[in-house]
C-alpha cells in the first residue's frame, strides 16, 4: 500500500481533536522522542493528546484508516523503549485521561482512566484506609495504563503481587475500533482469560481507556529492618533462609556497596557504607505480628552473618531507610553522566553467582556497575554506568547488558522481570524464545491487532533481527568488543 | 509414570495430519466441566513427575500428569501449599488438569486464582512442537503471558505438558468463626471484613450459617478473632468443612439440576430470584438452584458485572455463557493459530472454538 501523504493524515487527525491536542512541530515533538531509556530516541509524525475516550476512539479510527502506527504512551517513564515513537506513526498520549472514575470502598476497587498516576491513586484511596499495592519506584510519575502495559512491580510485590495480581479488569479498544471489556470485578467469566495476556502487552494488543484495580486495606503498621553483610554471598543466603522459614516479608531488597555509596550522599538514609551488601526487610501487619516477624528476621540474618541490624523505630525512619533504595536510579544519574538499567530475573539461589559474574564483566567491559535488586523475587537491576558522549561507551554498555541477560537465561531466568522488552531487548528475546515461540507471540498480536498498527516492531523480534543478533554475539563473550579483554 | 512427552507429540502430529479431534485428558476427574467432549482421548496422566522443587525458591515445576494429591503432599511435607486450593472433585486429578480447568478453592478471594500462581507452562502446539512460555521465576514479562492464558483454557489451545507454580508457606495458624446469619447479612459481613486489614483466608455461607476462616501469623489471627467476634468452630470440624467445600464433597452441591455457578462482584446485592444454596469468596461466588429460565439467570449475572455457568444442567444444555462478538473473534483467531487443524478439545470451552 502506498502511504497516505503526511498532510492528509495530519488533516484527518486535526479534524478529530481540539487544537491544543495535536502536536506536529519538531520542537513540540522533542519531549516525546524517548521514554525513560533515553539512549533510544526518534521523533514521531505527530503526538495526539486526547482528553476523552471519544477522542481516543477517533484517533484510532483515523490511524486505522491511513494504516498509521499508533504508539500509546502514559508518562513515558518506561525503561525499555516501549513508548519509543514510530517514525511514521502517531504517539497517542493517554496522560490527559487522568480521572479517577470511582472508588468503591465497600468492594475495595477503583475504576480509573489510564492516565491516572500510580501514587495519585493511592492518595485518593487513603481516606478510605485503602491503597494500591504495586509501587514502582517511579510511582510519583508513571501511569496506571503504563503499569498495566508493563505489568510493573515494586518493592512490595513479593507479598502483594505484581500489577497482574492487582488489576481486576480493563476496558480498551482494538485497532479495529472494537471495545473489549476484560475481567470487570468478577472472576471466571466465559471463554479464555484474556486479561493476563493484555497485562504486560506493552501497548501492542489494545489501547486501554479504563482500568479497575483492587485496593487493599492499609496494614496498621510497617517496619523495616536493615541488615549489613560483610559479603554478598551471606546476604543471599539470608534471603533464602528467610523464605525457607516460611516468612514472606512485605519487602526484601538488596543493595551492593556501590549502590549504597551512590545513594547515601543523595538521600542520607543512614546506610552502612562499610557493608558489602545491605538487605532491607519490611514487615507489615498488626503490631504484635510485626514485632514477632521482625524478631524472627533479625535472628535469621544474624545467624547468616549480618554484621549489624537496624530496625526502623517510626514511620519517618522507615521512609528514610526506603528512600535510598527507591531513589537508586536518580542517584546513579548523579555519580555518572549516564546509566543503563538492566532488569533480569533469576532463581534466587543463583544470586551470588550472578553478582560475581557481573563484577567480572564490569572489569572486562571497563564500565562500572552498581546493583540494587528485588532480592525476594530474584529480580536484578544492575545499573551500568557510562558516558554517552565518550565514543564507544554506549555500545559497550549495551553489550555488557546483553551479556548479563544471556546469563539470566542460562541460569533459568528471564531477560526482563518488570521493565518489559520494548525495543531495547528485541535481541535478547532471540535468546530466550525459539522461532516457534516467537511465532506464537506474533499470532497473539495478530489475533488482537490484525492491522498490525499498535506499537509495531516492539517486543517480538523478526527472524532477520535474530540473525543479526546471532552474528553480533557469536557466542557469549565473543562480542565485537573482544579487544576489551585487555581492560 | 515418567517422561511420556514423545508419545503425546506423536499423537498430536498424527491427529493434525488426519484431522481427527483429540479429547485431552488428565485424571478424568473433571469430565463434567465445559461443553460436550468430543474426540479420541489423549491421555496426559503418563507424563508425570516433579521436575524441580526447591522450597526456598517458592516454585515447583511438575509434568502435567503429576497427580495433584502427590504434588500437594510433597509441598505439605515442606510446610508449603498451592494457595489457590484447586478442587480435586475426585481422586486422581492431575496438575495439568487443574491448570486447564482454572478452578480455585475457598482461598480465591484473598490469595488469588490459578493464573495468579502460574509462572510458566509448556504446551504442545497444533503442529506437534514443544513450546515454553513464562518460566520458573517470580517475575517475568518477556513476551506475552501465554502461560496464564492457558489457565481455564480447558485444553482448547493445546495439551499442557509441564507447569511451574508459585507456592506459599502454609499459614502458622488457622481459626474459623461462625455466625447465624441469612445470606444477605452474611455477604454484608464478608464485605465488611474484607475492607479491614485482617487475615481472612476464606468465607462461606450455607444453610443459615456464615463462616470466616482466618489464616496467618498467630498474633494476627488472634487479634482478628477479637475484632470479628462470633463463635469459634472446633479446628477439626473447621478443617473438614473447608476441605468439603473445596472439593465439593457430598452433601454439598449435590448433582441435582439445575445448579448455577454465579460469579459477580462480591458486593453485588443478592437478586430477588436468587436463592443461594452456598456463597463463597466473600460473596463473589454464589451457587444457586433457582432459575429454570437459564437465559434470565445469565442475563442477571451479566447485568451485575459477572457471569453464570450452568454447573449441573439437563442433558445437552450449555454450561457457559456466550462470548461477546469482539472477544469471540479474538478467540477464533487465537484458536486458529495455536491449533490450525482444530483438533484440541473441540467445542469444550465454547461451541465456536
Ligand atoms: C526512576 C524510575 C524508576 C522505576 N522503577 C520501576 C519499578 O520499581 N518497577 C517497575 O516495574 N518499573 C519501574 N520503572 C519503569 C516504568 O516506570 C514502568 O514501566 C511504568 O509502568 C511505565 O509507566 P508509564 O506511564 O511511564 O508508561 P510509558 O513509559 O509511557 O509506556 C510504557 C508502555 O505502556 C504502553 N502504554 C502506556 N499507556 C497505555 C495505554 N493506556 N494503553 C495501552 N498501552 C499503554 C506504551 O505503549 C509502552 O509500551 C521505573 C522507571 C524509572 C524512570
Amino acid at each position: 500500500m502506498i502511504p497516505a501523504p503526511r498532510d492528509d493524515i495530519l488533516a484527518a487527525l486535526r479534524a478529530c481533536l481540539p487544537g491544543d491536542a495535536l502536536l506536529t512541530e519538531q520542537a513540540e515533538l522533542a519531549p516525546y522522542e524517548c521514554d525513560g531509556l533515553s539512549a533510544l530516541a526518534r521523533r514521531p509524525l505527530a503526538v495526539a493528546l486526547p482528553k476523552t475516550e471519544a477522542e481516543v476512539v477517533a484517533v484510532l479510527a483515523c490511524c486505522r484508516r491511513f494504516d498509521v502506527p499508533v504508539v500509546a504512551r502514559g508518562a513515558g517513564t518506561g525503561l525499555s523503549g516501549g513508548a519509543l515513537p514510530h517514525p511514521e506513526g502517531v504517539v497517542l498520549s493517554l496522560a490527559r485521561l487522568n480521572r479517577i472514575l470511582a472508588i468503591d470502598a465497600a468492594a475495595g476497587t477503583a475504576r480509573v482512566e489510564p492516565g491516572v498516576r500510580n501514587l495519585a491513586l493511592s492518595e485518593a484511596a487513603a481516606p478510605h484506609g485503602l491503597y494500591y499495592a504495586p509501587d514502582p519506584s517511579s510511582q510519583i510519575a508513571c501511569t496506571i495504563g503504563g503499569n498495566v502495559a508493563e505489568n510493573s512491580g515494586g518493592v512490595h510485590c513479593l507479598k502483594y503481587g505484581l500489577t497482574l495480581h492487582n488489576v481486576v479488569g480493563v476496558r480498551g479498544y482494538t485497532s479495529d475500533g472494537d471495545e473489549l471489556v476484560l475481567g470487570a470485578g468478577a472472576p471466571d467469566g466465559p471463554g479464555l482469560d484474556l486479561l493476563p495476556i493484555v497485562i504486560g502487552s506493552e501497548g501492542m494488543l489494545l489501547v486501554l481507556v479504563e482500568v479497575t484495580v483492587r485496593l487493599l486495606p492499609r496494614p496498621p503498621l510497617a517496619r523495616v529492618a536493615m541488615a549489613s553483610f560483610p559479603d554478598v554471598g551471606r546476604a543471599c543466603d539470608a534471603v533464602a533462609q528467610i523464605i525457607a522459614a516460611g516468612i514472606v516479608p512485605a519487602g526484601l531488597e538488596m543493595m551492593d556497596r556501590g549502590a549504597a555509596a551512590a545513594v547515601e550522599p543523595f538521600c542520607g538514609a543512614g546506610y552502612d557504607l562499610d557493608a558489602a551488601a545491605i538487605l532491607l526487610v519490611e514487615s507489615d501487619g498488626t503490631p504484635a505480628e510485626v514485632e514477632d516477624e521482625i524478631a524472627r528476621v533479625g535472628a535469621i540474618v544474624r545467624a547468616a552473618g549480618a554484621s549489624a541490624v537496624r530496625v526502623s523505630r517510626d514511620e519517618a525512619e522507615r521512609i528514610r531507610l526506603w528512600s535510598g533504595r527507591k531513589n537508586a536510579f536518580p542517584a546513579a544519574g548523579r555519580i555518572s553522566p549516564d546509566y543503563y538499567c538492566m532488569d533480569g530475573t533469576i532463581p534466587r539461589k543463583h544470586l551470588a553467582r550472578m553478582l560475581d559474574a557481573i563484577a567480572a564483566m564490569a572489569g572486562r567491559y571497563g564500565l562500572r556497575c552498581i546493583n540494587v535488586f528485588h532480592a525476594g523475587d530474584g529480580n536484578l537491576h544492575p545499573l551500568i554506568l557510562f558516558d554517552a558522549n565518550a565514543p564507544g561507551e554506549w555500545p559497550r554498555a549495551e553489550a555488557f547488558g546483553a551479556e548479563i541477560l544471556e546469563l539470566c537465561v542460562e541460569l533459568g531466568g528471564t531477560i526482563t522481570g518488570e521493565h518489559g522488552v520494548g525495543e531495547e531487548k528485541l535481541g535478547s528475546m532471540c535468546v530466550q524464545f525459539s522461532p516457534a515461540e516467537r511465532g506464537v507471540f506474533l499470532a497473539v498480536k495478530a489475533a488482537f491487532d490484525p492491522a498490525g498498527i499498535l506499537n509495531p516492531g516492539k517486543v517480538i523480534p523478526t527472524l532477520h533481527r535474530c540473525a543479526e543478533y546471532g552474528r553480533m554475539r557469536v557466542h557469549r563473550g565473543a562480542t565485537p568488543f573482544a579487544h576489551l579483554e585487555r581492560f | 509414570m515418567g517422561d511420556d512427552l514423545q508419545r503425546i507429540i506423536d499423537a498430536v502430529r498424527e491427529a493434525a495430519a488426519t484431522g481427527v479431534p483429540l479429547a485431552i485428558r488428565g485424571g478424568g476427574t473433571k469430565d463434567f466441566l465445559g461443553e460436550r467432549i468430543i474426540g479420541t482421548p489423549l491421555e496426559i496422566g503418563g507424563h508425570a513427575g516433579i521436575v524441580d522443587y526447591d522450597p526456598s525458591e517458592l516454585v515447583v515445576t511438575a509434568r502435567a500428569g503429576t497427580p495433584l494429591a502427590e504434588l500437594e503432599a510433597l509441598l505439605a511435607s515442606r510446610g508449603q501449599m498451592l494457595a489457590f486450593e484447586p478442587p480435586h472433585f475426585a481422586p486422581g486429578g492431575t496438575v495439568g488438569g487443574a491448570v486447564a480447568a482454572g478452578l480455585a478453592g475457598p482461598r480465591r478471594a484473598s490469595a488469588g486464582g490459578v493464573r495468579d500462581f502460574v509462572l510458566g507452562a509448556s504446551i504442545v502446539s497444533g503442529g506437534g512442537e514443544l513450546l515454553r512460555f513464562g518460566g520458573r521465576v517470580m517475575k517475568n514479562v518477556a513476551g506475552y503471558d501465554v502461560s496464564r492464558l492457558l489457565c481455564g483454557s480447558l485444553g482448547v489451545l493445546g495439551p499442557i505438558v509441564e507447569v511451574s507454580l508459585k507456592v506459599l508457606p502454609k499459614p502458622a495458624l488457622e481459626r474459623t468463626l461462625e455466625y447465624e446469619l441469612d445470606a444477605p447479612a452474611a455477604v454484608a459481613a464478608f464485605n465488611r471484613a474484607a475492607r479491614q486489614p485482617l487475615p481472612v483466608s476464606a468465607t462461606s455461607w450455607c444453610a443459615g450459617r456464615a463462616r470466616i476462616r482466618l489464616s496467618g501469623a498467630p498474633a494476627a489471627v488472634e487479634s482478628a478473632r477479637h475484632v470479628l467476634g462470633g463463635r469459634e468452630v472446633e479446628s477439626g470440624d473447621a478443617a473438614a468443612w473447608w476441605e468439603a467445600l473445596r472439593h465439593h464433597r457430598a452433601p454439598l452441591l449435590a448433582a441435582r439440576t439445575p445448579l448455577w455457578r454465579v460469579v459477580v462482584p462480591a458486593t453485588a446485592p443478592l437478586l430477588p430470584l436468587e436463592t443461594p444454596e452456598l456463597v463463597e469468596w466473600a460473596g463473589a461466588l454464589r451457587w444457586c438452584r433457582a432459575g429454570e429460565d437459564g437465559a434470565a439467570v445469565r442475563a442477571r449475572a451479566r447485568a451485575a458485572g459477572g457471569a453464570a455457568a450452568l454447573w449441573h444442567g439437563p442433558a445437552g444444555s450449555r454450561m457457559f455463557d456466550d462470548l461477546p462478538a469482539a472477544a469471540l473473534a479474538i478467540h477464533r483467531r487465537l484458536k486458529a493459530s495455536f491449533d490450525p487443524a482444530a483438533i484440541f478439545n473441540r467445542g469444550r470451552l465454547d461451541p465456536g472454538l
